[in-house]
């Protein structure tokens, strides 16, 4: 299959921008508190920012095929309701082992039957992207509304204490969501830079017509696409699940904005074409940084938090900008 | 026969047959929010309730019950509720105040009783009453329990709702309590959590980064505090006495009373409201009595000793 991993992050030198931003940041914010550099805040923004960064990773499969997928905010608050629904309920006869594994596997599956869902919808129903994910983020979200009866769906106890060393747990001292996240992107970044798939992706964002007239399977290429979109946003769920125990209708609030500007910080063009893994994970590092930086410091009035996220994120997006023309 | 005429005909016999209804039957329509989160869930969970209950009590009563997902939607439906359903009473629950002044405003114009519920209108003539839970007094509550259980003196930290009024009154009270009574009682900072859990979880992450001893948190809602005590549990954080969520969510109310170390009281701000303002108007309209202009419901604190009253296991809150 793939070739040999060279380290994505040397060989491309040319574009810089959203790292020299996430350094820039980070000096920041060790002058305003010295407390951001410590291991303990390290690691709860890495694993914070593992969630939106798995889900950007697939996110960036799906801008670089020249699409757009809006729902998986609700995808995500949907699969963690059903999850926990399903483990409560399979728990007295499968155990609790057994149980967990059903639902992190039932997780995967609706990623996967989403993503078919939306993949077919556009490409065979030829609908825009952007309609049908905006479609099915209001219907993901309201069946949890539904589910939930408008409140809260939480694990029961022994599962929750079974299950929680997902998020909460450590291999070689690093936090497991961390680690997950890393894979996540290595696996991304392989498939998206050394294989003919993910050729065939940039190719169809760049230029549909001639991917066509090239032999390129679009439809199944696109199709694909949001598959893994739907298989991370399952990965991220699984890992979000054991942290609060709990789905509720403002789970994953917005997800679909963060995961978004992670993918365009990170250097991905939003008409598709052309994207990098590493730089997706930036972004997404960069973004839940800033919130992280704004907490530990109490300079600013919090009205303005969002207005000061708003201004980091065009300035990296403007050295963005410089960097690639 | 031709379309104009058909509506018309169809259009008569609805007015005739709810004219004879009206006569004999006092209806009322509730307008709610939609179950969004724990707390409007609740409101809806008890307005479906308490619909069942009165129109058993009272033979003459029908209750409408009416979800909206915005202020958009609620003014359209309390419009229908005026013209189809031909309500007598309308009680109220704004999405937001200022964009469903007017339209309650015409309501009560053309006769209908309005009552409105914990968010009062922008115009207070538009409302014919008003019942509220105390936002205020859920901040003083609070306060004085912070003040007092740590004595007099500690850190206490602040997870703040959405930037809103209400938000600004609970606070507001509670450190206005803090600074004049206690005044050893430092607050490290005040942040908001939008009133979620996620929210609660990363705000407090940041705090025990930042804050070396913490003795205590106001988390000022319930789902705030389920994300705060999964942080400190994972930080294995030993200095913070207890953190004091607010609302009366269920599980919180069950933790006071299987007495858990961290979470010690709670203060109430409970969605049972509607049901409070439904009976009020209820029984006034049955009864042709008066109903108080204003009714507000005490915020209560929730300690050991009375949690059993407040501990409703069917509702979704």
């Amino acid at each position: 299959m793939a070739p040999a991993p060279r380290p994505p992050l040397l060989s491309r030198l040319g574009a810089l921008g959203p790292l020299l931003g996430l350094l820039a940041l980070m000096a920041v914010a060790t002058a305003l508190n010295p407390d951001f550099l410590t291991v303990s805040n390290l690691s709860n923004v890495l694993t914070r920012a593992s969630f939106i960064g798995i889900i950007a990773v697939g996110a960036t499969f799906v801008i670089v095929s020249g699409g757009i997928d809006l729902s998986v905010g609700s995808m995500a608050a949907l699969m963690a309701g059903s999850m926990i629904l399903i483990m409560n309920a399979a728990a007295p006869s499968l155990g609790i082992t057994g149980s967990i594994l059903l639902g992190m596997l039932s997780a995967l599956l609706i990623g996967v039957g989403a993503g078919l869902l939306h993949g077919t919808a556009i490409t065979r129903g030829r609908i825009e992207p952007f309609i049908v994910t905006l479609g099915t983020l209001g219907i993901f979200r309201s069946v949890l509304t539904y589910l939930s009866q408008g409140g809260s769906i939480s694990l029961d106890n022994a599962l929750s204490d079974r299950y929680s060393p997902v998020y909460y747990g450590k291999l070689l001292g690093i936090p497991i969501p961390i680690l997950v996240f890393a894979a996540v992107a290595l696996l991304g970044g392989l498939i998206l830079n050394r294989t003919r798939y993910g050729r065939y992706v940039q190719a169809v964002g760049s230029n549909e017509q001639v991917a066509r007239y090239a032999a390129v399977d679009v439809t199944r290429v696109k199709i694909t696409t949001y598959v893994i979109q739907g298989l991370c946003v399952g990965i991220a769920t699984l890992l979000y699940v054991p942290r609060l125990g709990s789905a509720s209708p403002s789970t994953g609030l917005l997800w679909e904005l963060e995961a978004i500007a992670a993918v365009i910080i990170g250097g991905t063009a939003l008409k598709g074409g052309s994207g990098r893994i590493w730089g997706t994970v930036v972004g997404a590092v960069l973004l839940l940084s800033i919130e992280n930086v704004l907490n530990l410091t109490s300079i600013i009035s919090v009205y303005l938090n969002a207005a000061v996220q708003g201004v980091v994120i065009i300035i990296v997006a403007f050295l963005q900008r410089g960097r690639r023309t | 026969m031709s379309q104009v005429l058909r509506k018309s005909v169809v259009l008569s016999f609805a007015l005739l047959a709810s004219a004879a209804l009206a006569q004999t039957k006092q209806v009322i329509g509730v307008s709610i929010p939609s179950a969004d989160h724990g707390w409007t869930a609740g409101i809806v969970y008890w307005a479906n309730q308490t619909k069942a209950e009165l129109e058993k009590m009272y033979p003459g009563l029908s209750v409408i019950v009416k979800t909206a997902k915005d202020s958009n939607e609620q003014a359209n439906q309390i419009q229908d509720l005026y013209t189809v359903n031909k309500i007598n009473a309308l009680v109220i629950l704004p999405q937001e105040s200022a964009p469903l002044t007017k339209p309650v405003a015409d309501l009560k114009k053309q006769g209908v009783f309005t009552l409105v519920v914990d968010r009062a209108l922008t115009d207070p003539t538009a409302q014919s009453a008003y019942v509220a839970g105390d936002n205020p007094g859920l901040g003083r509550v609070s306060g004085e329990y912070v003040g007092k259980t740590l004595g007099g003196k500690g850190n206490v930290v602040v997870l703040r709702g959405i930037a809103t009024v209400i938000d600004n009154q609970r606070v507001d009270a509670f450190e206005n309590v803090i600074k004049t009574k206690y005044p050893n009682v430092k607050i490290l900072d005040k942040q908001y959590a939008n009133w979620n859990r996620d929210d609660g979880f990363r705000v407090m992450q940041d705090y025990l980064t930042r804050f070396p001893k913490i003795d205590a948190v106001w988390a000022q809602d319930d789902d705030i505090a389920v994300g705060v005590l999964k942080a400190i549990q994972q930080a294995g954080r030993t200095d913070i006495k207890f953190v004091l969520g607010g609302a009366g969510m269920k599980d919180m109310v069950k933790k006071v009373m299987d007495g858990d170390k961290l979470i010690t009281a709670d203060v109430t701000y409970p969605p049972t409201m509607i049901r409070d303002a439904m009976r009020l108007l209820a029984k006034a309209r049955m009864t042709n009595t008066a109903m108080a202009k204003s009714t507000i419901i005490p915020s209560v604190l929730v300690t050991k000793a009375n949690a059993a009253e407040y501990y409703f296991p069917k509702s979704p809150f």
